[in-house]
């Protein structure tokens, strides 16, 4: 196995990471229900009411979960896309630098989605102070 | 008919090109790939390709047939043909060595990779092993892979990674050990497997359950494979 | 010779089928450098058709079973020409073979106790011909031999044997003193020719079906080993013994394995009778092969057969319902739905008797070492050179090979060979050198296809050879029809030996591998043919409408053929097994 390649997998271990995918996915599909759910039940939602919805307990720890398994499923599955098309059997010997660049590149944006999240999601409450 | 034939002779071609070839087809009865092929070359015996057994069961002469991977063997022209047209091209994915003939050492590789042979620490009985009815058609399906590489080479993730990702035929075959209740190396052999590449770089796109001449289903060991390695590591 | 490069090896064995891989399976665990060579990936071999099991008295269907039972069916199915100490070894040692087989994971079938599953084969019988129809033949489904050659090949990827695959053996190399010292061969993906030394040289190269138009045999099945032995001046054995085989798909080739008479399967003719009945009343559809092939002859001959133009029969197995043959035969149903476009649940299956086993072969010890005759009839070791599986004739089959003989004589013969080979290499054996001179004779075979300028095209020669074996030496043979082809065959190897090889590229050249399996294939036609000839009698598969009894009393032995004067010699056959008393020569009925 290529330890160079392995190495930048977030797990490396592929049943982690199929199971970390998974995992996140479900995460990330419930948050989307309970939010286009909120919004169906209450079809005429003022930002006061969203605020106190998205700022009670288990919503911001839903949040923070749904906004890490973002970026877990994210890191994966671009990950794995990168070493699909960015292979040293497809580009030869000079894919791992390129692959560096783009998964740097990937690594910065996931990184600022990260913090701009979790930014907006704990400051959320000070609106209703 | 009409038959277009990859062809590629190093040495002589500087690049491949697509040779066609005028083909009447008999009015009595259907004709397999590699009949077609047999009477070409009778004719032009430089046409370059593998075969052996001509039943479908060593495996030599998978080929791309209008776009589908099969056996010259095991395909009528009648199920090929499309607009009176044959196309014939070597294997995809893998280095081709000559006109229909493809270098399969990578695919060879990958199937000595999963130990395809049976692990049985337990000391040998002056008789055979015992298995049960139902434990011995747990290899249904499995252990009939003939190596043709036909699943393989149509994998796109074997395509991307042919190095790392083992293909659905070595999978196969990892499988037909697993499941095989006279082995007993299974933690080792799942083990082996954990990695992100191995297994987990199958998508679940099926082509390989599409190509495969014998009817098996590599996608499902594939899952099997996967759930055991959950079960194992849970 | 300076520009050829030169492999060197302890062990070398030729040929990747069921025979090589075990006798390779054997050297590469005793640590000697060997290589098994073959012109195809090994498990491409034509052992992957065997379908309907390995005979062997392992006592799983029939607690009482013994292995001196088969040891009688194998001699009397052999029509006594089978050498009985060979027959003795293969029997006696026959289940422990099998249960190292089933220890590597060959895939068994089963029955109900888990043990491994027989089924019923030709010419089978319990208590030396008195007890009725044995079930003797081990099976896994009716893909024995694919299970089987693939558990060898997995065996021999554990062991780390070393293959040179799609390597094509052109010549064996015999030095000034006779020594077999290794082949000249081509590594066919790139055309280069190097020479393969070893101290050993084990043909495996299997049988040569392809002589004959009509057959159930691989496309490479065009007897290399046989062609070689031949031109290296060793002779051959029992050539003129080709088995047919009762059920090939009519128009196709293709076998329907003896296994499916065996789950209960039965043939007809035109007028829906069971014919064999008449034929072996007892033995019935499961009389041995040459007595049901010729049968079916005389059914279609005599106006009986069916079909548009009445030549060919039926395989009748639609009695025995969906779940047996999906379970059983599953193989079978596959093949007759894709090349016969039966299916074999609903309507019979168009059968004729299809060229299918060479019994014959180079004459071989227990051991494995061939043989050849000096001029005072004894056997003489040819040194360095050993043969197994189809390609040799130990004895075991005879004038005819029973059902399920062919993958115990693979597996019991290799692995012996191993074992004799890996004794003979521990004694310290040196390798013997070979001159300039010694490695021509191989390479003029090449230079010869390498320079034709002109002349007929080799593939048209090829059909000509196969239909011409196909009507004169098929299940009847006249003398005159004989004679007749004798003098083509002259004439054909003079067309060969100035045939034109249009293509001669360097790359994964098949059209030269086919042109030299061309001249493999005339050696092995007019040794039959020749042979086949100077048998002035009818033994086994060997049939002759001019001498239609069998002569024990001048032709109970083997014949030898000798291709540099294409002469016909006698050998004896072996009576003296060292457990059981001879079986002596007796009327043969089923």
């Amino acid at each position: 196995m290529d330890l160079v390649v392995n190495a930048t997998s977030l797990s490396r271990s592929g049943l982690s990471d199929f199971l970390l995918q998974r995992v996140s996915a479900v995460v990330l599909g419930l948050y989307a229900l309970c939010i286009v759910g909120f919004l169906i039940v209450n079809p005429d939602v003022d930002q006061i009411r969203w605020v106190q919805y998205m700022t009670s307990p288990v919503m911001l720890i839903f949040g923070t979960l749904a906004i890490l398994s973002f970026a877990v499923h994210a890191w994966i599955g671009m990950w794995t896309v990168g070493t699909d098309y960015l292979s040293e059997h497809k580009m030869g010997k000079h894919a791992s630098f390129w692959r560096l660049l783009y998964q740097v590149f990937v690594v910065v944006i996931v990184f600022t989605y990260l913090l701009f999240g979790l930014g907006i999601l704990w400051r959320l409450p000070a609106i209703l102070l | 008919m009409q038959v277009s034939i990859y062809r590629y002779i190093p040495g002589k071609d500087t690049e491949p090109r697509m040779q066609h070839y005028d083909y009447v087809l008999p009015d009595d009865r259907d004709l397999m790939v590699l009949e077609v092929l047999e009477d070409l070359k009778a004719k032009d015996p430089s046409i370059g390709y593998r075969r052996s057994c001509r039943e479908g069961v060593c495996g030599s002469d998978g080929m791309s047939i209008n776009g589908r991977n099969g056996l010259a063997c095991k395909t009528p022209v009648s199920e090929a043909i499309s607009r009176d047209k044959l196309m014939l091209r070597p294997l995809p994915g893998l280095p081709v060595i000559r006109d229909l003939i493809v270098d399969m050492s990578q695919f060879y590789r990958q199937y000595e990779r999963v130990d395809p042979f049976l692990k049985n620490d337990t000391a040998k009985p002056a008789q055979e092993r015992l298995q049960s009815q139902e434990d011995r058609k747990k290899l249904d399906g499995l252990y009939e892979c003939i190596l043709c590489a036909c699943c393989t080479t149509s994998c796109p993730s074997f395509w991307w990674n042919p190095d790392k990702f083992l293909g659905p035929a070595a999978l196969l075959q990892s499988y037909r050990f697993l499941a095989d209740s006279r082995d007993t190396a299974t933690e080792e052999r799942l083990s082996k497997l954990d990695d992100p590449f191995s297994v987990f770089r199958c998508r679940g796109v099926m082509n390989c359950v599409n190509a495969c001449p014998k009817d098996l289903n590599p996608t499902k060991a594939i899952n099997e494979i996967r759930t055991l390695l959950v079960k194992n590591g849970t | 010779m300076k520009n050829l490069r030169t492999l060197e090896f302890d062990g070398l064995i030729v040929g990747g089928g069921g025979a090589g891989l075990r006798a390779g399976l054997q050297l590469a665990e005793s640590g000697y450098k060997t290589a098994v060579l073959s012109k195809v990936f090994p498990t491409r071999s034509h052992t992957v058709s065997a379908q309907g099991g390995i005979t062997c008295a392992i006592a799983s269907e029939d607690p009482d079973d013994d292995w001196r039972w088969h040891m009688y069916d194998t001699v009397k199915g052999s029509d006594y020409i089978g050498d009985q100490d060979a027959i003795e070894y293969m029997c006696s040692v026959g289940p422990q073979v099998v249960y190292e087989l089933e220890h590597m994971g060959l895939p068994f079938s089963r029955t109900e106790s888990g043990r491994i599953y027989q089924r019923p084969f030709g010419g089978q019988s319990k208590d030396f011909g008195r007890g009725g129809q044995a079930s003797r033949t081990c099976a896994a489904e009716d893909r024995t031999g694919h299970a089987l050659l693939h558990t060898l090949y997995q065996a021999n990827v554990k062991a780390n044997t070393t293959f040179l695959s799609e390597w094509f053996a052109v010549d064996l190399v015999t030095n000034q003193d006779g020594t077999v010292v290794g082949v000249v061969a081509i590594f066919v993906e790139t055309g280069e020719i190097v020479f393969v030394k070893s101290k050993v040289t084990l043909l495996a190269t299997g049988g040569a079906g392809r002589i004959y138009d009509s057959t159930t045999n691989a496309l490479t099945n065009t007897g290399d080993g046989v062609a070689m032995a031949l031109r290296a001046g060793v002779p051959v054995q029992d050539i003129e013994m080709w088995q047919f085989h009762p059920t090939g798909i009519h128009g196709m080739g293709i076998l329907v394995t003896e296994g499916s008479r065996g789950e209960g399967g039965y043939l007809v003719n035109c007028d829906g009778e069971r014919f064999m009945e008449r034929y072996a009343p007892t033995a019935k559809d499961l009389a041995s092969r040459d007595v049901v092939s010729r049968s079916m002859v005389i059914e279609v001959d005599e106006g009986r057969g069916c079909g548009p133009n009445k030549d060919h029969v039926y395989l009748k197995l639609d009695h025995l319902g969906t779940e047996v043959l999906n379970s059983r035969l599953s193989g079978i149903m596959e093949l007759c739905k894709t090349y016969a476009l039966v299916d074999p649940a609903v309507d019979p299956i168009p059968v004729v008797p299809t060229c299918h086993y060479m019994m014959g072969g180079i004459a071989t010890q227990v051991s494995g070492q061939a043989l050849s005759q000096d001029e005072q009839t004894n056997d003489v070791p040819v040194q360095g050179l050993y043969a197994v599986g189809e390609v040799a004739c130990v004895s075991v089959h005879g004038a005819n090979r029973l059902g399920g003989n062919s993958l115990l004589d693979l597996v019991v013969f290799g692995r012996a060979a191993g074992l004799h080979i890996q004794d003979v290499l521990s004694q310290g054996v040196s390798q013997r050198s070979a001159s300039d001179s010694d490695l021509e004779a191989a390479l003029s075979r090449i230079s010869r296809w390498e320079n034709s300028q002109s002349g007929e095209n080799p593939a048209d020669l090829r059909a000509e050879l196969q239909a011409l074996m196909g009507s004169s030496y098929s299940v009847f043979r006249t003398e005159e029809k004989m004679r007749d082809a004798i003098s083509k065959l002259e004439d054909l190897r003079t067309r060969i030996e100035s045939a034109f090889l249009e293509d001669k590229s360097e790359v994964f050249n098949t059209a030269r591998v086919e042109a030299m399996e061309l001249d493999n294939l005339l050696e092995v036609a007019e040794a039959t043919a020749i042979a086949a000839e100077g048998r002035r009698e009818s033994r086994g598969a060997h049939a002759r409408v001019d001498f239609e009894n069998r002569d024990d009393e001048n032709w109970l032995c083997h014949s030898l053929y000798f291709a540099e004067d294409r002469s016909l010699r006698k050998r004896a056959v072996n009576f003296a097994p060292s457990i059981v008393e001879p079986f002596e020569p007796t009327k043969r009925e089923y």
